[in-house]
């Protein structure tokens, strides 16, 4: 070859190179995620909730739990960033009594790497709220380096539905709730979120904080070879105060009560009766 | 390599719920009034934390999976497709097959677990898993050679089904006096015959068969034999039409002038009837799983029923002989369940369980027979009508009383080994 000819191939081969770093390196930062994800345990959907007779909360003694719903939806979703090569490693992370742990287990089961049990019993988690849980995920954030924390829109216990957005708060990051679709698109997420008006496309940048809608995606079923391999996965045990969080109550909850038992209705027959009817029982 | 495998079978036949027994220990010998236990045993009915996740996860697959195709799957009699494949994704299939080959790696006792959850929702679904698991892969575990088990474990435990070939019309309970004729030629045996009632078959893509290859021996000459489902020779007829567990195929199997190579010889020349007989001792464990799984699907559906059923100003529930039938009913399933966890944990520690595996399953029979009649009873009217899952319960659970070993025939093994004890 010519040694013109030698210098261009050489040239050519130097931009390959050059090129194929850049994308790897790119590649790699795609790869780098690291994805902390929530996982609650609560009673089990299907259960008939009873009232304690003090009124003080609801009967959790015996009763079958589960991983809230929504949380699976976020583990799903984290496991899914994984196979497309989004997400590095996945932790789980439950505050909770020692039971907590059964949830973080399904959760490696799922498929996440490895799992963080921040205990928490007794009368501090009866007290325990969406404000102590946000200090503590946002800690472990930082100090596991995530880069997305991913979780439930809401539990079904507490209904609450401030988690996902204190924690984004409290590390100043941005957040993407009601996620109905995410998909990452360069150095940033491309969010489809579920508001009452219909759909609104949001884009964060990483790192960011995102909470899991009913439809992002449909949970898969912990197989059982994933559950025997499970076993040999890692939970760390922490305590709150291991991230400089103090647990005293915020709220005090005064009583939990039944909703009032549904009426029987009547049947009328004409509109006329309808309205005698309702003004006769001070409706209108 | 060899003892390391030994250690790894020991290792996963310890029940891991002595290591839950040992976090809870010390909690127990000081809440236990007055005697302290050096050592605690877990009750039969706590499960390890393990066991206790799988049961969970096959309850969600069966319900959301299985549970929508259950009444189509009995009316047409054709195990759904998507059905098949779920069992195989979720690790159904391969309970004990190690995770070398691409199994579950867990134990006996789980996959009973896992028939019992399955019959909860489709007993015809839970005996196909269980033959699956008791029969074609404890065989090919206990028996086969390593170059046999690479071949088939992992496609057992990924995509083939299993078919336990060895009933024949003139030999059901005696089975022994099975006709199939294996012949030596050359390097191959030719298998001759035909077997009836056998399970899985319009699946399956292996056949276990026992066939007599030396009909001088009497039984000592009857072997075993792995056969491909594609091997020419081997047609499966049309299946019969069955009162009960319809999604589960049940054909004759044809096997004329059907050549297969030496290594498809399972085990030892002339020792099938001892597999057999092995095998089945197990297998019915599995089986008194699913009766007791059917039983209490069946419950679980007729006893809500009758708390929302109003009568004479009350639910039906409150009068006194529902309530005292309902209790009993449920007293005889706690009671058939307790004898198959505890046949399943003494075959997994290595002691003796035959007797206590063939109460367990004539047992179970029974409490599934009596359980269906009286949800159906309870029910009433709607009870009787195809709009409900009782009738299908009611029809599935007869073939508990008849496969692998009818009840007479657990009732003179019970008998034989009371008559050992005694007769010292």
């Amino acid at each position: 070859m010519r040694p013109s000819g030698m210098r261009r191939l050489f040239h050519y081969v130097i931009t390959l190179g050059y090129a194929s770093a850049a994308l790897s390196a790119q590649f790699c930062k795609m790869a780098n995620l690291r994805v902390l994800v929530g996982v609650k345990r609560v009673i089990d959907y299907a259960v008939k909730i009873r009232v304690k007779p003090d009124n003080s909360g609801v009967v959790t003694d015996g009763v079958k739990h589960s991983m809230n719903p929504f949380c699976e939806i976020a583990m799903e979703e984290a496991v899914r960033l994984k196979e497309k090569k989004i997400a590095k490693e996945i932790i789980a992370v439950s505050c909770g009594p020692t039971q907590a742990q059964e949830t973080i287990r399904t959760a490696l089961a799922m498929g996440a790497d490895r799992g963080i049990h921040v205990e928490v019993s007794g009368k501090e988690y009866e007290n325990m709220t969406p404000l102590h849980v946000s200090k503590i995920l946002a800690k472990l954030a930082q100090d596991q380096e995530a880069s997305l924390v991913i979780l439930g829109k809401q539990s079904i216990d507490g209904d609450n539905n401030q988690t996902g957005q204190m924690t984004a708060a409290l590390l100043d990051w941005p957040q993407a709730t009601f996620a109905s679709e995410v998909t990452k698109e360069n150095d940033h997420l491309k969010v489809i979120r579920e508001i009452d008006g219909g759909l609104e496309t949001v884009k964060v940048t990483l790192p960011a904080v995102i909470t899991a809608d009913l439809r992002l995606n449909e949970p898969r079923y912990a197989t059982l070879p994933n559950i025997m391999k499970a076993k040999k996965k890692k939970i760390a045990k922490h305590k709150a105060a291991d991230f400089g969080v103090d647990l005293s109550p915020t709220l005090e909850v005064l009583s939990v009560e039944d909703p009032p038992v549904r009426q029987a209705g009547q049947k009328v027959e004409t509109t006329e009766e309808l309205v005698t009817k309702l003004k006769d029982s001070g409706v209108i | 390599m060899a003892a390391l495998r030994v250690i790894q079978k020991l290792a996963r036949t310890v029940p891991a719920r002595c290591l839950a027994a040992s976090r809870m220990s010390s909690q127990a010998s000081t809440m236990s009034a007055g005697h302290p236990v050096s050592e605690v045993v877990m009750p039969l009915t706590v499960l390890s934390e393990d066991e206790q996740m799988m049961r969970d996860s096959v309850a969600k697959f069966a319900k959301e999976k299985i549970g929508p195709f259950v009444r189509e799957m009995d009316r047409n009699s054709k195990m759904d497709d998507s059905v098949l494949q779920g069992l195989f994704e979720n690790g159904l299939m391969g309970v004990e097959v190690e995770a070398e080959y691409g199994g579950t790696d867990s134990t006996f006792f789980s996959s009973c677990l896992v028939v019992e959850e399955l019959a909860r929702v489709d007993p015809a679904v839970a005996v196909l898993v269980d033959i699956q698991n008791t029969l074609i892969v404890t065989s090919l575990r206990l028996h086969g050679t390593e170059e046999q088990k690479h071949k088939y474990l992992p496609r057992l435990a990924t995509d083939t089904v299993g078919s336990f070939c060895l009933s024949e019309s003139e030999s059901g309970s005696d089975a022994f006096a099975l006709k199939t004729r294996a012949d030596k030629k050359g390097d191959y045996w030719v298998l001759n015959g035909s077997k009836m009632w056998i399970s899985n078959s319009e699946q399956a893509g292996l056949f276990l068969v026992f066939a007599n290859a030396d009909s001088s021996q009497g039984y000592k000459g009857i072997s075993t034999f792995l056969v491909d489902r594609d091997t020419p020779g081997l047609t499966i007829d049309k299946h019969e039409d069955k009162l009960g567990i319809r999604a589960s195929s049940t054909c004759p199997v044809h096997f004329e002038d059907v050549k297969i190579p030496e290594n498809h010889l399972l085990g030892t020349l002339g020792h099938g009837y001892k597999y057999a007989i092995g095998l089945l001792n197990e297998g019915r464990i599995g089986i008194a799983a699913q009766m007791v799984g059917l039983a209490q699907g069946c419950f679980d559906y007729a006893v809500p029923y009758t708390m929302e059923r109003k009568q004479f100003g009350q639910s039906i529930f409150n009068f006194q002989s529902m309530q005292h039938q309902i209790s009993e009913i449920a007293t005889e399933i706690e009671a058939a369940r307790l004898l198959v966890y505890n046949a399943a944990r003494l075959r997994e520690a290595g002691h003796p369980f035959i007797k206590q595996a063939a109460m367990a399953k004539f047992y179970a029979a029974e409490v599934a027979a009596k359980t269906t009649a009286k949800s159906i009873e309870w029910m009433g009217g709607v009870g009787f009508t195809k709009d409900y899952p009782v009738e299908k319960f009611y029809r599935d659970c007869k073939i508990g009383a008849i496969y692998e070993g009818t009840n007479n025939i657990q009732l003179s093994t019970i008998a034989r080994y009371l008559k050992q004890e005694w007769q010292q």
